[in-house]
């Protein structure tokens, strides 16, 4: 099992590539596209302002590699910004589109709501799909870590796999076939975080 | 629902704790991963790390640091000390941080808020706040509580916030280690002032401070240092504590 972290100089991939390890897989940090083919399954992480990861990731030819793996059914999970750049755009970024892998877009949380911004700290995962590999073995209630201002709103309101409540019911976890996306940092959630990666690694 | 956070803090000099940590069954307790394993264990929510270094050498030292506590603790911790430009910000988030804590620099180049606000997002741009009560109002300091400024700290929260701030680290010189609690007239001030989260720094000493900062002053998160490095308390009894109390933590 060998999993392509891909590294595009927007944030940390310590701790994800530490974890993975842990659970028995082969990590290639890269940011090549014949290293990224050659894993059986694919990490994007993600720290950092919406277009210009996109613009990162196009400079690189990223972009087409990750549409082309996705397309072709590798296993592919997106981590807080990883995620939302699945999306088809963001309220971030008017001048910048998304991987569009995932129908929808990427929204702020509104401000006046009784709710402050960014969205920090530990809250709990309400799970809607039960059978989605990823949360396998955590219960509606586990918390996880977040630390964001934005969050992913999908057209498809099936692939929402869980939510959590800030003020309104966000998706924090998306599920299409093999594409993955989590809003919250699996990597910084310690044993709750650790499953979902652990739970990653074990997907088939 | 979100839980209130209990954050320790560890100053850190040339890549070691200092103000020793007196934990039991720590081999090397002047190692930050160590102590941080430490509080991992106990459940701690967040970990800050303040680094007391001045010269350039060691900023690598803090950056390689920074990268070893990524790869052995899985939970979210800040680095802040010193933080001068972009680069300083970029090396140590792609080093595993969660977030930067800007201080002295922020309140000598407020651009700098902003600059690394949009480039990485507001939710990893902490700005810390040292705040002295001087009359009816607060001063905030800077140089490490060194060099007075005449800024008024209300004020300066509220334009670190507009400014594109994440999160306030505020600390009351005036309560710091006094043990007789938080400061809960500024703390309470400041979160009225700003729709970001607030974290309470200086003065914890008992149980129910913590109680206090987050019931009274609605603090989002609370620090201690030298209450969890003596083991006066742990983590996991403050927890306990505002559990029984009705506070969402995080068990």
């Amino acid at each position: 099992m060998k999993i392509a972290i891909i590294d595009y100089g927007m944030g940390n991939i310590h701790s994800v590539a530490k974890a993975l390890e842990f659970f028995g897989a082969a990590i290639s940090v890269t940011n090549k596209k014949n290293d990224i083919a050659g894993c059986d399954k694919i990490v994007l992480p993600g720290v950092g302002a919406f277009d210009d990861a996109m613009a990162e990731l196009e400079k690189q030819g990223l972009d087409m590699v990750i549409k082309e793996q996705v397309k072709n059914k590798k296993p592919f999970l997106g981590i807080c910004l990883g995620l939302q750049l699945l999306l088809e755009d963001s309220q971030e970024a008017k001048d910048k589109k998304g991987l569009g892998i995932l129908k929808g877009r990427v929204v702020k949380f509104k401000a006046g709501a009784g709710q402050k911004i960014p969205h920090m700290g530990w809250n709990d995962l309400k799970v809607i799909s039960g059978d989605c590999s990823l949360l396998s073995g955590l219960p509606t209630g586990s918390q996880v870590y977040f630390c964001h201002s934005y969050y992913p709103s999908p057209l498809d309101e099936s692939i929402i796999a869980a939510t959590t409540d800030y003020g309104l019911e966000f998706p924090c976890v998306l599920w299409k076939e093999n594409v993955y996306g989590v809003q919250f940092h699996p990597e910084k959630s310690q044993a709750v975080g650790l499953k979902i990666l652990e739970n990653f690694v074990n997907l088939c | 629902m979100l839980s209130k956070r209990i954050i320790p803090c560890l100053d850190i000099k040339d890549g070691r704790v200092v103000k020793g940590v007196k934990f039991l069954g720590l081999r090397d307790a002047g190692d930050p991963v160590e102590v941080a394993r430490a509080y991992d264990a106990q459940g701690a929510d967040e970990l800050v790390f303040l680094d007391i270094t001045a010269s350039f050498e060691n900023r690598k030292t803090l950056v390689s640091l920074v990268e070893r506590i990524a790869r052995n603790i899985f939970m979210p911790f800040t680095v802040g000390g010193g933080i001068g430009d972009i680069e300083d910000i970029r090396n140590i988030l792609n080093a595993g941080a969660e977030k930067v804590s800007l201080n002295t620099q922020a309140v000598k180049l407020p651009e700098l808020i902003s600059a690394s606000a949009k480039r990485f997002g507001s939710q990893c741009i902490v700005v810390a706040i040292d705040a002295k009560r001087k009359g009816d109002s607060w001063e905030v300091f800077i140089n490490g509580g060194r060099t007075p400024t005449g800024i008024d700290a209300l004020v300066w929260a509220e334009k670190a916030a507009r400014l594109g701030a994440g999160e306030i680290l505020l600390t009351s010189m005036d309560y710091d280690g006094t043990k007789d609690g938080y400061d809960l007239e500024l703390t309470k001030e400041v979160t009225q002032k700003v729709n970001i989260p607030v974290i309470a720094s200086g003065g914890a000493g008992k149980l129910e401070d913590f109680y206090d900062v987050f019931t009274q002053a609605n603090a989002d998160a609370a620090l201690a240092a030298s209450l969890f490095h003596y083991q006066e308390y742990s983590v996991k009894q403050v927890k306990e504590y505002l559990k029984e109390r009705g506070v969402a933590v995080r068990s």
